[in-house]
């Protein structure tokens, strides 16, 4: 311990390293090491899995192509109710997820506000395309803050020399603004796909459990703690083990960019 | 009217701009004909640089208009506003705001590819500009990997590059270090000469509004205090501001029968009988003399006492500030300094020859 640090906030420090990283040692100290290799290529496992990365790449790309747009206008348009709509798309941040899965399903369900009118030709809920929204809905404000703060901390006046250049909005966003922002885009993006993977609250909530259409990795460990302690551990590992790789590459690749 | 006259009467940048921003005004009027380099010389915070957004559209005014070679760019009396990005103005920032992703070649084809040219085309556009700004051997750097110098010269290059019709310069020196501004200065003169459309820079440093330009308009408060010739306003400054800036001592009063009753309290005996009624008087800090007494004079002279207030060495000379009526600026050689012992709080008299007041009309 370096010197100087007084008790009264050492100790405590100390406790919340060990309240962080202990139920993570448990993990691995549980962890059925031998059997892994069976438990993780059961169809089920590799089910979940396929599933799980593609819902939260497919959420992430969504989110990219209505999010940006979104966090550009917050950051660079002034309009009425600019402060009002900022608040409430970042709402589903706070928000716990089983509120937005039940929200989703009074908009996209089949009795739905929006839903309703496509019940004959399509429902959301209950498919693979809903546990999209649903990871959509709740990891996109990830991506939106991250790219409206770093938009508002980046220097406008570039964009300010390229309309001097004759270039229009659009040019400007294209060639300016996006490369400028593009380290805390990525970073954004990050966020963003890891909060999608292990979304489940309003995924469970509006799409169901179903084996191979919409159950995901979360999903699937907490199914998995009723029948098989040793599958959910295993589960929960790969899990650990991604958002790791995340840490590793937001510290190494993006946090640094996006933090100059 | 003839072809000629109207195209005198038209061509060129004529600005009248009312700007209110929270307690500051800016109320100005700026023209620049064809080929003219005009300095906005001025204080900080005089309200030069939001003239220059006005003129590059990105600031709207609030009453006003903007007309270049005879199109109105901004007039809100009629409707009329053109935005930046469609304006024939070019904009040289302070801090050159070089695209930082992009090379130097691509800084200077950016303004061609935005306005959709080819790939080609912007390439034939740019090289030779590229080869006149000495940039070619440079055109695959990053902004990030330049010298101030070569930063300022892409940044003009790339301004050059959207052939504007009206160039700006907003302290186009300012981010330079001293060792290379005298440089850059001389080469900025020279592109500014020849790129033959109306150019204005704007500078709070009077040597460089000098080298720069032909005309100097001085803004002070949001206001235009002088119009004219750089060496008019060096010889007969309108404001205390333009005075200091020309290191000139400046008067007001009333003149009458030789003699001018300055507004501070005093009065000055003038070569000039025939001026009258209200005036500036200019001295030349090097035209004053300073004696421990009162000196006894044969031709027409002024001597007036007071106290040394401050002595601070300006090059060869010292410049020596005496709080007198009226208090006066004079400079005097280190030896003149240690003869009469000045220091501050020592008691000085000042005599000025008659023929050393340049006596000229107020306002």
């Amino acid at each position: 311990m370096p010197a100087g640090v007084p008790a009264a906030l050492a100790v405590p420090a100390a406790v919340a390293v060990a309240f962080l990283l202990l139920p993570l040692a448990g993990l691995l100290v549980r962890a059925p090491w031998r059997g892994l290799p069976r438990l993780l290529t059961e169809p089920a496992v590799r089910q979940a899995l396929g599933l799980s990365l593609l819902a939260a790449s497919s959420a992430t790309g969504i989110a990219l192509l209505i999010g940006v747009p979104l966090a550009w206008l917050l950051a660079r348009v002034e309009f009425p109710g600019r402060a009002v709509l900022r608040g409430l798309v970042t709402l589903p941040l706070v928000l716990p997820p089983v509120v937005g899965g039940v929200a989703l399903l009074l908009a996209f369900g089949r009795r739905g506000l929006i839903g309703k009118h496509f019940a004959s030709v399509y429902t959301l809920p209950f498919t693979t395309a809903g546990v999209v929204v649903a990871e959509t809905f709740v990891a996109m404000p990830f991506l939106i803050v991250a790219v409206e703060g770093a938009l508002r901390s980046a220097d406008h006046r570039y964009e300010e020399a390229a309309a001097t250049l004759g270039a229009s909005r659009w040019t400007t966003f294209r060639r300016v603004t996006l490369p400028l922002v593009g380290p805390s885009i990525g970073a954004g993006a990050i966020l963003c796909w890891a909060r999608a993977l292990g979304e489940f609250g309003a995924t469970v909530t509006f799409a169901g459990n179903f084996p191979g259409t919409t159950q995901t990795m979360p999903i699937a460990v907490y199914t998995a703690l009723e029948t098989d302690p040793e599958a959910a551990i295993a589960l929960s590992l790969v899990l650990l083990a991604v958002s790791i790789i995340v840490l590793v590459g937001l510290r190494e690749r993006w946090l640094r960019g996006a933090l100059q | 009217m003839t072809l000629s006259t109207m195209d005198a009467d038209t061509s060129g940048l004529r600005a009248v701009a009312q700007v209110r921003r929270g307690a500051f005004t800016l109320d100005a009027e700026v023209t620049a004909a064809r080929g003219e380099v005009v300095a906005l010389l001025g204080p900080n915070g005089a309200g030069k640089s939001t003239m220059l957004r006005v003129l590059a559209g990105l600031l709207p005014v609030d009453t006003g208009e903007v007309v270049l070679d005879g199109a109105p760019l901004d007039d809100p009396a009629r409707g009329v506003f053109v935005p930046a990005a469609a304006r024939p103005v070019g904009l040289v920032f302070q801090d050159y705001l070089l695209f930082p992703h992009l090379s130097v070649r691509q800084n200077v084809e950016f303004a061609p590819r935005a306005q959709g040219a080819s790939r080609a085309q912007a390439r034939a556009l740019a090289d030779p500009l590229l080869a006149r700004f000495g940039l070619t051997e440079l055109a695959g750097r990053r902004p990030g990997t330049l010298s101030g110098g070569q930063a300022q010269r892409v940044a003009l290059a790339r301004t050059l590059a959207a052939a504007p019709r009206l160039l700006l310069l907003d302290e186009p020196l300012a981010a330079l270090d001293a060792s290379t501004r005298l440089a850059v200065r001389a080469e900025l003169r020279e592109h500014l000469s020849s790129y033959g459309g109306p150019a204005l820079v704007v500078t709070h440093d009077p040597v460089e509004a000098m080298v720069l330009a032909d005309r100097l308009v001085v803004v002070e408060a949001g206001r235009v205090v002088q119009d004219g010739a750089a060496t008019e306003i060096a010889r007969r400054p309108r404001t205390e501001y333009v005075a200091r800036l020309m290191g000139l001592n400046l008067y007001r009063g009333t003149a009458g029968g030789g003699t001018v009753d300055l507004d501070g309290g005093g009065r000055l005996v003038v070569a000039d009988a025939e001026a009258a009624g209200r005036v500036l008087v200019a001295l030349r800090p090097a035209a004053v003399s300073l004696h421990t007494d009162q000196p006894r004079q044969a031709s027409p002279r002024n001597a007036w006492a007071g106290t040394v207030s401050t002595v601070e060495p300006m090059g060869d000379r010292v410049r020596v500030t005496i709080a007198a009526v009226p208090p006066v600026r004079a400079d005097v050689t280190p030896l003149a300094v240690a003869e009469l012992g000045l220091r501050p709080g020592r008691p000085v008299w000042t005599a000025v020859k008659a023929t050393e007041l340049d006596v000229y009309p107020a306002g």
